[in-house]
């Protein structure tokens, strides 16, 4: 049962490019990435895309579709009318470099920047004891798989490359909550470091994020508010702020 | 070349997966320089896939678990061709493994006592895999991603440079392993983004390039599973070892199309999921071989009893190895039982509540849900089997991960073979990696610091370079998407799940035809990211595992493990001590019969003699084992 799909593809690289249409099958139950696929095995040999594991398991084929950043294999082309077209465009937030593939090294540039996990000198291997409940809280955010469309979405920096150098984004405060939330971690100061370093101030909680995250992480409830919430408490409660300045250590935790 | 790039580093590897990430942290801890390469993006190798667990034998949930038990599951899952040797290291050093992952940050599930949880999988007697939900692939590579940060924090502080002793090339295809007097020297590739080339100097190259499956046309592979490594391997000079071995996982997603082969996790079967055919009937009690008959159980009370008391009841059949149960669904299919679209059955929504299946197989729900309308805490999945992992692969040593052959070339992961002999076990893959991963930057990190640079000379450069453009000089030539959708429909067809003589002899002719043609490959566009280029050289890779596979599959007759015959059903102890051995002689692959290496008495004293009965010859059992 294929049905002509009327796709428009963003072509081009970093120096010029715009939209092309095409009419491409479409077969029941596809997904975006299919016809892609099938553009560029028919039509278009050279069309540039990112893709892996085509089950919504590895972020690699983001892009923007009809406007929304979104996984092209988990986007169902059965989703839009007959008689829609489907616009894809590369990820906004990033420099093309061709067609529908973006430089996101942004983001692993970042992800240096955050404090790796400190284990607990005196904790052999297989000595570790936690709860299941308290790893449950890093664990969300350690399903992240880095798809990275938080980040396309964030306004602080999708249209706003000035503002990249400060701030780290969606995606890597839920990896500061997570390290900050781990039961074993030993490094002080995450949330102190994610305000003052890494722009957490910046972000005004709009939950763009959250919305876009395909594997429905709460980003902007359970690591960006609970993180935000406990910088003021330290930052404007005197005790707080005198044991912290005592005990050399971030506030109660 | 005067404008070419160049590096220079002390180890290079080549994939990121858990394997190739493993190895980079141990050569970098030896205090080495590790050039890191991938084919995508840093993070996404297909190790994310990996989802039902690690399995190691910590004995968290069931105390009677050791590394013998393990080593027994795993020999038997192999059928007795594993290198004895690997099978030993793997189930000594993988608690070992796991553990070490929790000291870079890993977040396992946990038992109510705290400890590491562990289920159940097919082929394992007690609950042994480590896990995360149903995403423990992805947990892995993530900690190690992470690993890979903290060692270049760790450079930062001390050399003033975080990527000055470690650092990744993401999007860069290695194209050839380049030698020097018999021994490596480095390799050369080419930036998928630019398509410029670029030179890694280095007396040390480890490939953990992962899998062969987009040789086939139903797998569960990305596209990053081409054989790469088992290629380049090949060419440098390497051995291939019992390429017929191929696993179909028993459970991959059968519709809608465009989802078919994507893998349905065997915890889903761990979990309590049970198969049917379309007449409703329980079909895997039919299927149990006689080598499994003591160990499962052969009706329902007994099958679900298990999951309550493991030790008053044999295992649920589902729980077979995975050829056993991928030939089984198989056959129910081609008698006619199988569902609407070429699948069987596959259930947990009466075993388990919604609740806790949202919990425990989290991805899967989602999987469903949104890519076939299916919400499998009420109705049932469609299954069939899809090309999952390559048991065959590069002959090493097992102790230093070294190829057979080529000094300087290492390989761990799945593309390193012996390990699991002619079938895997579920969970021991992401263990095999970390195990043969650490082993194999330990290997490296010996070899070169016995060995001195082994420069590469500008004839070598100007040949590797010329092998690149080749395609953008042809006009009109053949299409390599064309190309490689022929193989697949070879393999498919001739070279899958049941083979015959006549099927793969006529295999090899229409491979070899394939790759006659794919010599004339041309690419339209330019070098910029250009993914028909991509394919050109990825495809030559699959021919030539492909024809390995073909050719050694033809000479084993008989069925054992991924290989089955219909002209030669049987299981043949005589077959059980022979590798075959693939080489190339820089125009076609050969493939010789090699002797499989003893077992040392101290392991063969670990089982029952009547169950070696099963799979040796009487000289084998009455010998008692090497000395």
């Amino acid at each position: 049962m294929a049905r002509k799909l009327k796709l428009r593809i963003w072509r081009g690289d970093a120096d010029n490019g715009g939209l092309q249409d095409v009419v491409v099958d479409a077969n029941e139950g596809e997904v975006v990435l299919d016809v892609i696929h099938r553009v560029q095995a028919t039509q278009m040999g050279d069309l540039a895309v990112r893709w892996n594991c085509k089950a919504g398991k590895c972020g690699s084929c983001s892009m923007e579709i009809n406007g929304k950043p979104r996984l092209a294999c988990m986007t169902q082309v059965a989703a839009y009318g007959d008689d829609e077209t489907i616009t894809v465009t590369p990820l906004r937030a990033f420099p093309v470099i061709k067609d529908l593939v973006t430089d996101v090294s942004f983001n692993y540039k970042k992800a240096m920047e955050i404090p790796a996990y400190e284990h607990p000198a005196e904790l052999k291997p297989g000595e570790a004891r936690m709860a299941q409940i308290d790893v449950e809280r890093s664990q969300e955010f350690r399903k992240c798989i880095e798809c990275f469309l938080c980040q396309d979405t964030c306004h602080v920096i999708r249209d706003h490359e000035e503002n990249k150098k400060s701030f780290a984004g969606p995606r890597f405060f839920i990896r500061i909550a997570e390290l900050d939330m781990h039961p074993l971690d030993q490094l002080r100061n995450r949330k102190r470091t994610a305000q003052e370093e890494h722009g957490l101030g910046m972000c005004n909680i709009t939950k763009c994020c959250t919305e876009v995250c395909p594997e429905h992480i709460r980003i902007t409830d359970n690591a960006i508010i609970p993180m935000k919430e406990r910088v003021v408490d330290n930052k404007y409660d005197p005790i707080r702020w005198l044991g912290s300045k005592i005990g050399k250590r971030e506030g109660m935790e | 070349m005067a404008n070419l790039e160049r590096y220079k580093y002390d180890v290079v590897v080549i994939g990121a997966g858990g394997a190739g990430l493993r190895a980079a942290v141990e050569a970098r801890e030896a205090g080495l320089r590790v050039a890191i390469i991938c084919k995508s993006l840093f993070g996404k190798a297909h190790t994310v896939m990996a989802e039902g667990g690690a399995a190691a034998s910590m004995g968290n949930v069931n105390s009677g678990d050791n590394w013998m038990v393990h080593f027994r599951d795993t020999m038997r899952g192999g059928k007795f061709l594993n290198h004895y040797r690997m099978a030993e290291l793997h189930a000594k050093e993988s608690p070992d493994r796991v553990w070490e992952l929790e000291t870079w940050g890993a977040l396992f599930d946990r038992t109510k006592e705290g400890k590491i949880s562990q289920r159940n999988f097919g082929g394992h007697e007690y609950p042994r895999l480590a896990h995360v939900g149903d995403r423990t692939g992805l947990e892995l590579i993530r900690t190690m991603q992470q690993k890979i940060v903290a060692l270049q924090q760790k450079d930062g502080r001390d050399h003033g440079d975080m990527e000055s002793y470690i650092k990744v090339f993401a999007e860069l295809t290695i194209t050839e392993i380049m030698k020097e007097n018999g021994k490596v020297a480095g390799v050369y590739g080419y930036w998928r983004e630019s398509g410029a080339e670029v030179l890694f100097e280095a007396p040390a190259v480890i490939i953990a390039t992962g899998g062969v499956g987009k040789t086939f046309k139903i797998t569960s592979n990305s596209w990053e599973g081409t054989g790469d490594g088992h290629a380049l391997a090949l060419k440098a000079g390497a051995n291939l070892v019992d390429m017929e071995f191929l696993q179909f996982h028993p459970t991959g997603m059968v519709w809608p199309p465009s989802v078919r082969g994507i893998l349905v996790t065997e915890s889903v079967r761990g979990e309590g999921g049970i198969l049917t055919n379309n007449l409703g009937e329980r079909f895997m009690f039919k299927y149990i071989p006689d080598v499994f008959k003591d160990k499962y159980a052969d009706n329902e009370t007994e099958a679900d009893g298990w999951y309550i008391d493991q030790d008053n009841n044999r295992r649920p059949p589902e729980l077979l190895p995975r050829d056993e149960v991928a030939r089984a669904i198989n056959s129910e299919v081609k008698a006619g039982r199988g569902s609407e679209h070429g699948g069987v059955f596959l259930d947990v929504s009466k075993r388990i509540s919604a609740e806790i299946i949202k919990k425990r197989l989290p991805s899967m729900w989602h999987q469903f849900y949104e890519l076939a309308g299916v919400d499998i805490t009420k109705e049932a999945m469609e299954v069939g089997p899809t090309c999952h992992y390559v048991m065959g692969g590069v002959e090493v040593e097992p102790d230093t991960a070294a190829a057979v052959g080529v000094p300087g070339l290492f390989a761990a992961g799945e593309v390193a073979g012996g390990m699991h002999g002619s079938n895997r076990l579920g969970g021991n893959s992401l263990s095999d990696l970390l195990v043969f991963g650490r082993r194999a930057g330990m290997g490296a990190s010996e070899y070169v610091k016995k060995s001195g640079a082994n420069p590469i000379s500008e004839s070598s450069i100007t040949a590797a370079a010329e092998r690149i453009e080749a395609p953008f000089s042809r006009s009109g030539g053949e299409n390599s998407y064309s190309l490689h959708a022929e193989l697949q429909e070879v393999t498919h067809n001739l070279v899958g799940i049941i083979r015959t003589g006549e099927e793969l002899k006529n295999a090899i002719e229409k491979i070899a035809a394939i790759r006659e043609r794919s010599a004339n490959v041309s690419v339209s566009g330019g070098r910029k990211f250009n993914p028909g280029f991509h394919l050109a050289f990825d495809l030559d890779n699959m021919l030539l595992v492909a024809e390995s596979t073909a050719k050694s599959a033809i000479k084993r007759e008989e069925s054992r493990g991924g290989h089955t015959r219909d002209d030669f059903p049987g299981m043949n102890s005589k077959w059980r001590q022979v590798n075959h051995i693939s080489s190339f002689d820089g125009n076609k692959v050969n493939v010789r019969e090699q002797a499989l290496p003893a077992i040392p008495k101290e392991l063969f004293d670990l089982f029952d003699v009547h169950e070696l009965e099963k799979y040796m010859t009487a000289e084998e059992v009455a010998k008692g084992g090497s000395k």
